[in-house]
């Protein structure tokens, strides 16, 4: 489409685009929660496999190599998270009894089944998250080619989850036009990578509607941490300061609100980080009677089901 | 390209009439909402890349929509709490995609201010003639859909001409927000002579820049509108001073930054002496009675020897 700097040809009422319509969190149907609690939590963990000879096609995604190869630096750090720092993160979920989702680079489950009998072992919901860190989908490849990746990472992880796979997470949060057509057709219910909410609200797909369940980046530990470079201990802050405020605005408004953390085992899984995921966690459990903790796929069939937002 | 933009001498804060603001005020206090649009598809411009990634950049995309899905209410039902009115530094495009958010701003008594048509489409590269009908289309947007004159400017995503301030003025502005030369208004020198002012828009505590550019924990950010409002507040005794915080509904209405910048808010509404005030109250306030004594002032200044 080749416009002129004075041309508006998307200018109209409501989105510039056609994948959803625009709707104010506050003045839609609330969502309720069970026990009329009033803030729901999802704590996703991203399993990630960073190869490193990248081909950086449409980008490098955060975490990348970007060392002269063999970047074994980074190779090795990001593979640390597979190794130890998952296990320190999942150990902490389960000394405070939250349940979680797992978003898992497919590829993982070709190179490390035994992580993968570890992650099933857990319990927590398996969700796709891509082939790996530098297949990143993106404007410009192939339709085919990124059915094919879809396809081969629901392939690779389905003998690893008791259900069926239902939500997805696109490596570094990146799609192409036709991803969610793609995923939908790929028989997946949710994606997390539009951060333009915080509940869920549907898009529209070649093949029905595709839930988009927001996973905040602005929260993210390794966005905080390793983008943003601020300390362990003011990430556990930030992420505390979200918890009350949404509490009391759910409180105040009569509205459910979720609460999303979205957890890199490479960045909070160091020892001189994963304290400072106790103490979220620990702050989190001090609110229990108030807060409603699912694997998102609940926390979506619960807001989808309330009457008043099923449109 | 000239080495100086010429729209201003050289006047140092020393020695200067003294403001005087209504009631006696030591601060004007103005919030700045931008409430802005990113295009999906935006068309390429010469001199700057509008997304990071390809496009679509839907992480790109999301994280500005966020601010109209979520975040206008939640900064709305702050700025409420305090009797603050806020002075919209507006991609006008919003009047036309979401005028349910320029409604709930006209409730509130709200002033509109031209931020161009979208955020994503620069200054850059436009000629002359294309620049002021961006300009004036964008004053015309304001008018048509709230009535209200467009008094403000601040150019989209601050992408500026050497003819911006001139084409603003001669538009028919009262006022640019794109100089941070200053913490008090002053006059600004156009081609066409017109009575025109800068008002002090701060850069510094501007969301964006303080969470994206400088990447700065949300407590902290509290902290500095406080810090910055002592030290106005204390020299606003000899000489009124103007604090602004232009904000982003993308950037602090996020449930673990709004608080932070609420406790500010309180601490600064709870002294006597801060005048609350919109971007058009300041800029008319000076003009009446300010402007031409600075005008004096400023050619004195200039002629020390004289």
């Amino acid at each position: 489409m080749s416009t002129g700097p004075l041309d508006y040809p998307r200018r109209r009422l409501g989105m510039d685009q056609d994948r959803y319509d625009f709707a104010m969190l506050e003045t839609r149907p609330p969502a309720l929660w069970p026990d009329g609690r009033p803030l729901a939590v999802w704590i996703n963990l991203a399993l990630e496999h960073f190869p490193l000879n990248p081909s950086g096609a449409g980008f490098k995604a955060h975490g990348a190599m970007t060392m002269p190869y063999p970047d074994l630096r980074h190779y090795t750090l990001r593979d640390y998270g597979n190794r130890v720092g998952v296990f320190r993160v999942l150990k902490a979920l389960q000394e405070h009894a939250f349940s979680a989702s797992l978003a898992v680079n497919a590829e993982l489950a070709l190179r490390y089944p035994p992580l993968l009998a570890q992650l099933a072992a857990s319990g927590h919901e398996i969700i796709g998250h891509g082939w790996n860190m530098d297949r990143v989908h993106h404007g410009g490849l192939d339709p085919a080619i990124e059915r094919q990746w879809i396809e081969d990472s629901l392939a690779a992880l389905a003998r690893w989850s008791a259900q069926p796979i239902r939500g997805w997470l696109s490596p570094a949060r990146s799609q192409s036009a036709a991803t969610p057509d793609l995923l939908r057709g790929a028989g997946l219910e949710w994606c997390a990578d539009w951060v333009n909410d915080e509940l869920p609200y549907p898009q529209h797909t070649a093949h029905g509607a595709l839930w988009s369940l927001p996973l905040s980046l602005e929260l993210e530990d390794r966005f905080v941490i390793g983008e943003n470079l601020h300390a362990e201990a003011e990430w556990a802050d930030q992420v505390i300061d979200a918890c009350e405020f949404l509490l009391a605005e759910a409180r105040g408004l009569g509205q459910g609100r979720l609460l999303s953390l979205s957890l890199t085992p490479w960045v909070i899984g160091q020892p001189h980080r994963i304290g400072h995921l106790e103490r979220v966690l620990r702050h989190l459990a001090s609110r229990r009677a108030l807060l409603w903790n699912a694997p998102p796929s609940t926390i979506l069939r619960t807001a989808v089901a309330a009457p008043a937002t099923d449109r | 390209m000239k080495s100086d933009p010429g729209l201003y001498d050289y006047w140092p804060y020393v020695g200067r009439p003294a403001l005087r603001w209504p009631g006696n005020a030591r601060v004007a206090l103005w919030i700045a909402p931008n409430i802005e649009f990113y295009e999906w598809m935006p068309p390429d411009n010469p001199k700057r890349k509008p997304w990071p990634r390809p496009l679509p950049d839907v992480l790109g995309y999301a994280t500005r929509d966020y601010g109209n899905r979520v975040g206008q209410q939640r900064m709305m039902r702050v700025l409420d709490r305090y009797g603050l009115r806020g002075s919209v530094s507006l991609s006008t495009a919003m009047l036309i995609h979401h005028p349910e958010i320029i409604e709930m701003a006209a409730a509130r008594g709200w002033e509109f201010f031209s931020h161009g048509i979208y955020n994503t489409r620069y200054s850059y590269g436009l000629d002359e003639a294309q620049e002021r009908a961006m300009i004036e289309e964008s004053m015309q947007l304001i008018e048509r859909h709230t009535g209200q004159r467009c008094a403000g400017y601040l150019a989209p995503a601050l992408s500026h001409t050497e003819a911006t301030i001139d084409l603003f003025a001669e538009a028919g502005g009262l006022y640019t927000c794109d100089l941070f030369h200053d913490d008090q208004p002053t006059p600004v020198r156009t081609r066409s002579g017109r009575r025109f002012v800068s008002i002090p828009y701060s850069l510094e505590l501007n969301d964006t820049i303080v969470y994206v550019v400088n990447k700065i924990e949300p407590r902290r950010y509290g902290q500095m509108i406080k810090d910055a409002f002592d030290r106005l507040y204390a020299e606003g005794e000899a000489s009124g001073t103007v604090l602004c915080v232009p904000l982003h509904a993308y950037q602090v209405s996020h449930p673990h930054r709004l608080r932070s910048f609420e406790e500010a808010i309180d601490y600064i509404c709870g002294h006597a002496g801060v005048w609350k005030a919109t971007g058009r109250e300041i800029a008319e306030h000076y003009l009446e009675h300010h402007y031409d004594a600075a005008l004096a002032a400023m050619q004195q200044a200039a002629e020390p020897g004289a």
